[in-house]
């Protein structure tokens, strides 16, 4: 039965029986009433990522295209160029690869605001196999000039981020999953913010950096490690990839000195290595472990199944963490001028 | 309104002298798309001299007429028409693809005042139109998108999927001209990849199809003219052109899609166009 947690500016209904586009759809029906300007597309998927939602509500601000991706994202800069506030919404595979190249020159180029809710991100959409999985989008999009990319953790999260992409001028680009994933958070304060990334668990042997469905199990990961190791682990949720929080990662190397990435994408790419930039930026020695999809097309299988398979969940990740920290690497004690 | 006797010579003075600001750009800018730039020239004049209601002096004006020109390498095409406008000086075009310039071969919106779209990547600018002329739409604004596409690029499924997008939606504030000088890099386009029959496949995409000679100044008016009072289902007008047009040497020729004159050359282009050949 949904029970409704009541949220600072809408309704948030509850995220263990709402998937994070059921919330997005809800969100956006309730911006729509205080937001003239927005307009809701699609390329017949306006179900499957309920925006049709809001095309129930608002049918005249609402364009289905039908199935043509690049159409949908050059429409998209059009309405923007014309001073409304386009949503799009389909599948992350076809915003990044069928799409990319409007989605990079017409919006990203002319720093269009162009919101771009991309669904069934990684391999949330299992059993479709490779043509519906995504695991190369946050690369795709992180390499696309004034993109903004945020990959929240559950549907609350997605709740702030819609939120807080509409006072953020600019293309964004927010990779859901296809829902059905369980929540993380229970309610919306908790001080989302885009580039800030959440510290969700405080700890000083080492830190999970996740974002997206893995924080979650992250999360639980540091709960299991403080009981059967007495483990002190950090959990950082990266909701927002793209600007990344330099100085929280920063702040994790110099505190934690070892630094696990969990993301469902190919561990080429994303957030793993975004946050390795940052790492060997910094000169400083760090034991370093990106978990993801091993650059390979996915197998096929429902989501926990694939999870499993690709060692991303708590179970997994308990292993990763007791390997990593028995590694050895070389400390440069001064930090001082560093951070 | 129907392009007088007036109009008709000072259009085609126009025409002239945008010609020759073309090949002095080319000249600067050490090559430039000039075939294309050459074969749409009546049709920019026309457009920034009769039709568009548009503000120089203040180039984001919300209420102006908008401007797609999907076949973006033509923007040695596009610059010096801006420039006769006023929104820049035309001497700024000498610093057409320099280091660091606000003018590159495809111009940037963002950098270039009155250049609505940056395009350049084919296939992209009758999209972008279409969403323009929604947002136009809901909005109630009474402003116009033109677009103006290279037949070329008529090979690219985005084209189809945006034809197909303004049928289904009645948008009838965008106006389509198609650039059809029939050459494209590779050589004839009905060799590289045939459009024909062209004008069919737009009508099988529901648009009303008025075919004229893009040359002309009266048939472009009469086009434009029955365009704006459709309300029924969007126009293209096809616009039969020559590549290269007002250039002996340049005309209908496939390697001066993209080309680079020395002023010796130039002064004989320039001459040309002077003589009002045909």
């Amino acid at each position: 039965m949904a029970k409704e947690i009541t949220g600072t500016t809408w309704t948030v209904y509850d995220s263990d029986t709402l998937t994070q586009a059921e919330i997005y759809g809800q969100v956006l029906c309730d911006l729509g009433d205080v937001h003239p300007e927005i307009v809701g597309l699609s390329a017949d998927l306006a179900n499957s990522t309920k925006i049709g939602n809001f095309g129930k509500k608002y049918p005249d601000r609402f364009f289905n295209v039908g199935i043509a991706e690049q159409n949908l994202f050059g429409i998209a800069a059009g309405l923007a160029k014309s001073g409304m506030l386009p949503f799009v919404s389909t599948m992350a595979a076809f915003v990044t690869m069928r799409a990319a190249e409007q989605v990079r020159t017409d919006i990203c180029y002319q720093n269009l605001n162009v919101k771009i809710i991309a669904t069934h991100g990684g391999t949330s959409f299992g059993p479709a196999g490779s043509t519906h999985h995504c695991t190369e989008d946050i690369a795709i999009t992180r390499a696309f000039p004034n993109m903004t990319v945020i990959v929240p953790a559950d549907g609350v999260e997605t709740a702030n981020a819609v939120k807080a992409c509409i006072e953020h001028e600019g293309p964004v680009y927010i990779r859901i999953g296809r829902g059905f994933e369980p929540a993380y958070y229970k309610d919306e304060e908790y001080g989302f913010q885009i580039g800030k990334a959440v510290e969700i668990n405080p700890g000083t042997d080492l830190t999970i950096i996740a974002a997206g469905i893995t924080v979650l199990q992250a999360a639980e990961t540091a709960r299991i490690l403080k009981e059967t190791d007495g483990l002190s682990i950090r959990v950082l949720n990266m909701h927002t990839i793209k600007p990344l929080d330099e100085d929280t990662v920063l702040k994790a190397v110099e505190e934690t000195r070892r630094i696990i990435t969990f993301e469902d994408h190919n561990v080429f790419g994303g957030l793993g290595s975004a946050v390795a930039d940052v790492i060997a930026a910094s000169g400083k020695g760090c034991a370093f472990e990106k978990v993801g999809i091993p650059d390979c097309f996915a197998v096929v299988g429902y989501p926990e199944d694939l999870y499993s398979h690709y060692g991303l969940d708590a179970n997994a990740i308990v292993e990763k963490v007791r390997e990593v920290m028995g590694r050895d690497f070389e400390e440069d004690e001064d930090w001082e001028d560093e951070v | 309104m129907p392009v007088t006797e007036t109009e008709l010579s000072e259009l085609k003075e126009k025409a002239k002298e945008i010609r020759k600001d073309i090949i002095d750009t080319t000249v600067a800018a050490g090559g430039a798309h000039i075939g294309g730039a050459l074969s749409m020239v009546e049709i920019m004049t026309i457009l920034y001299h009769k039709y568009l209601n548009i503000r120089p002096d203040h180039p984001q004006w919300e209420d102006r007429d908008r401007v797609v020109v999907s076949k973006g390498h033509a923007g040695v095409g596009i610059a010096p028409v801006l420039a006769g406008k006023g929104y820049f000086p035309k001497d700024a075009l000498s610093t057409f693809n320099q280091f660091q310039s606000r003018f590159g071969m495809h111009l940037d919106s963002l950098k270039v005042d009155g250049v609505d779209v940056s395009t350049g990547s084919l296939g992209h600018g009758l999209p972008i139109a279409l969403g323009m002329a929604l947002g136009a739409r809901l909005q109630k604004k009474e402003w116009k998108t033109y677009c103006i596409l290279g037949d070329g690029e008529c090979n690219e499924g985005s084209i189809w999927e945006a034809a197909m997008a303004a049928t289904h939606f009645k948008v009838t504030n965008m106006i389509t001209f198609v650039d059809r000088n029939r050459l494209m890099i590779d050589g004839a386009t009905e060799e590289v990849m045939g459009v024909e029959p062209f004008c069919d496949k737009w009508r099988a995409f529901g648009f009303i199809v008025k075919e004229i000679n893009g040359h002309d100044f009266a048939e472009l008016g009469q086009a434009i003219d029955f365009a704006l009072n459709q309300d029924g289902s969007p126009v293209v007008i096809i616009c039969n052109t020559i590549k290269g047009k007002g250039v002996s040497f340049m005309e209908n020729e496939v390697k001066w899609h993209y080309g680079s004159m020395n002023s010796t050359l130039a002064d004989q282009a320039k001459a040309d166009v002077e003589a009002g050949l045909n």
